[in-house]
């Protein structure tokens, strides 16, 4: 078995800095509060930041993140209190539990598990709002987890830069 | 002597523990929400946090409308200026007629001792986003308390009426439309007077006359205006046309679907009306008989004589 394949194997990464996170995060938060023409399409970029750093990083980023990511969602919208954070634990709960599997797979095969992780959290706010009474909106909302899904590969990419950054090189060191 | 693990193994209670806590807290600030509405203070709190970001997240569609608006050739300016001159000739005519019909009808009412009608201040605003909620119809507008936006206020725009304040934060709102399967509006026919209450049909953006009776008095193409029965809206602001009759044998009440005459779904400027006071007050519920007697008035005389006897 060749180790190369795996993409967790290429190459020892840098410590994470509290930084990233936070501000990947708010960056998420920003595009989730853009102005989307049609909201059921829209991919949910906190919910996938937040699997991502549940995956990649289970001991700082957690359950009570997602929490409190998901009261800011639902006070933003003007949903349901609740409804989001609830979604939003949940989901941080199974990426933690199957971080340590996702991270065995090539990026495709992850961006498979994370539909489903994606879908589940969706699928939790949606039998909030159904048990609050709402309507059922069609099934145009297992669009957005899916194209969330497929915005995997590219997110990890991103958000693994700032650790692949080689330290700094020491010009003057003898070896 | 106790034995702990020592600190480098420590990782806080498990995982499922912490499941449980946050499931639970999130399930009760549900309930408390849904049911009994106790958190709209931390709602407020979480909504003034996250308003930089909001407002930062509409900055790329404003700037690009400013730049696009800066490239404006001045043919195009000008034409524009023409169009809008003709407009305002014809509508500052329609005014002038209202005018005068406001200052006689203002005369009458006080001929006849009634309630003169204030006139409404409005509060323009603009649409910051639509709600990230595919299973209810909101927006949220740039004006909140600070701008003495109140709860209730109808929010209408250039057209007709859009929808209703139905929360306030400090600075931004959130407006219910009227599509929104929850919302309901008192209207009235123009062409015959027939009052009637639209209901949102939720995700089609079209509005529903629920319980009309299959005979109703009602075509394809009336318009209908807020009657102002329910003193919220002001009477006679556009609310829609309508679209379809769907009259069937088998049910008692027609369905009847209308188009709104305001962009609902799709505006981006609307004025916020406020400082409707006019609403009289319920009348004491003395006697149900009596109650129900002025409900159905199909023969009132014989009922008042019967009642009088």
């Amino acid at each position: 078995m060749r180790l190369g394949n795996l993409p967790s194997a290429q190459a020892i990464l840098r410590p994470v800095r509290a930084g990233t996170i936070l501000a990947s995060l708010a960056v998420a938060l920003l595009l989730n509060f853009l102005p989307w023409k049609n909201v059921a399409l829209a991919p949910d970029f906190v919910a996938l930041v937040l699997a991502f750093w549940c995956v990649r990083q289970p001991r700082l980023v957690g359950l009570g993140a997602g929490w409190l990511l998901g009261l800011l969602i639902d006070a933003g919208n003007g949903v349901l209190l609740g409804q989001h954070a609830l979604a939003y634990s949940l989901l941080a709960f199974a990426a933690i539990t199957f971080s340590r599997r996702i991270l065995w797979f090539a990026l495709w095969s992850q961006a498979l598990h994370v539909a489903a992780l994606l879908l589940f959290a969706q699928g939790v706010s949606a039998l909030v709002r159904l048990a609050a009474g709402a309507e059922f909106p069609g099934w145009a909302i297992v669009v957005g987890p899916l194209v969330g899904a497929t915005l995997w590969p590219v997110v990890s990419v991103l958000l693994l830069l700032p650790q692949h950054m080689p330290a700094d090189v020491d010009e003057t060191r003898a070896i | 002597m106790e034995h702990s693990p020592p600190a480098f193994f420590n990782r806080g209670p498990a995982p499922l523990v912490r499941l449980a806590f946050f499931a639970s807290l999130s399930l009760a600030l549900l309930v408390l929400d849904a049911r009994f509405r106790y958190t709209e203070g931390m709602r407020s709190v979480l909504a003034l946090a996250v308003y930089p970001l909001q407002s930062l997240a509409t900055m790329p569609a404003a700037l690009a409308e400013r730049i696009s608006g800066y490239f404006a050739s001045q043919s195009q300016l000008r034409e524009e200026n023409a169009e809008l001159r003709a407009k305002l000739l014809a509508i500052s005519q329609v005014a002038q007629r209202y005018e005068a019909a406001q200052a006689e009808t203002g005369q009458l009412r006080r001929l006849i001792g009634a309630a003169e009608r204030l006139p409404l201040k409005a509060t323009p605003a603009e649409i910051l986003y639509n709600g990230r909620d595919p299973y209810s119809r909101k927006v949220v507008i740039d004006k909140g308390s600070q701008s003495s936006v109140r709860a209730g206020s109808p929010v209408v725009d250039e057209n007709g009426v859009v929808g209703q304040v139905t929360r306030v934060h400090a600075l931004s709102s959130e407006v219910t439309l009227l599509t929104d399967k929850e919302q309901a509006i008192p209207v009235q026919v123009v062409r015959n007077g027939l009052r009637a209450v639209a209901f949102g049909a939720g995700s089609s953006g079209m509005l529903e006359l629920r319980f009309m009776a299959a005979n109703a008095e009602i075509q394809n193409g009336d318009k209908l205006v807020t009657s102002g029965i329910d003193g919220t809206y002001p009477p006679g602001l556009p609310v829609a046309t309508v679209a379809r009759i769907e009259r069937d044998a088998a049910y008692a009440f027609a369905r009847i679907v209308c188009q709104p005459a305001a962009g609902v779904e799709s505006g981006g400027y609307v004025l916020v009306l406020g400082g409707q006071s006019g609403r009289l007050a319920y009348p004491e519920q003395t006697d149900p008989e009596g109650e129900k007697r002025t409900a159905k008035f199909r023969k009132p005389r014989r009922k008042d004589a019967d009642a009088a006897r």
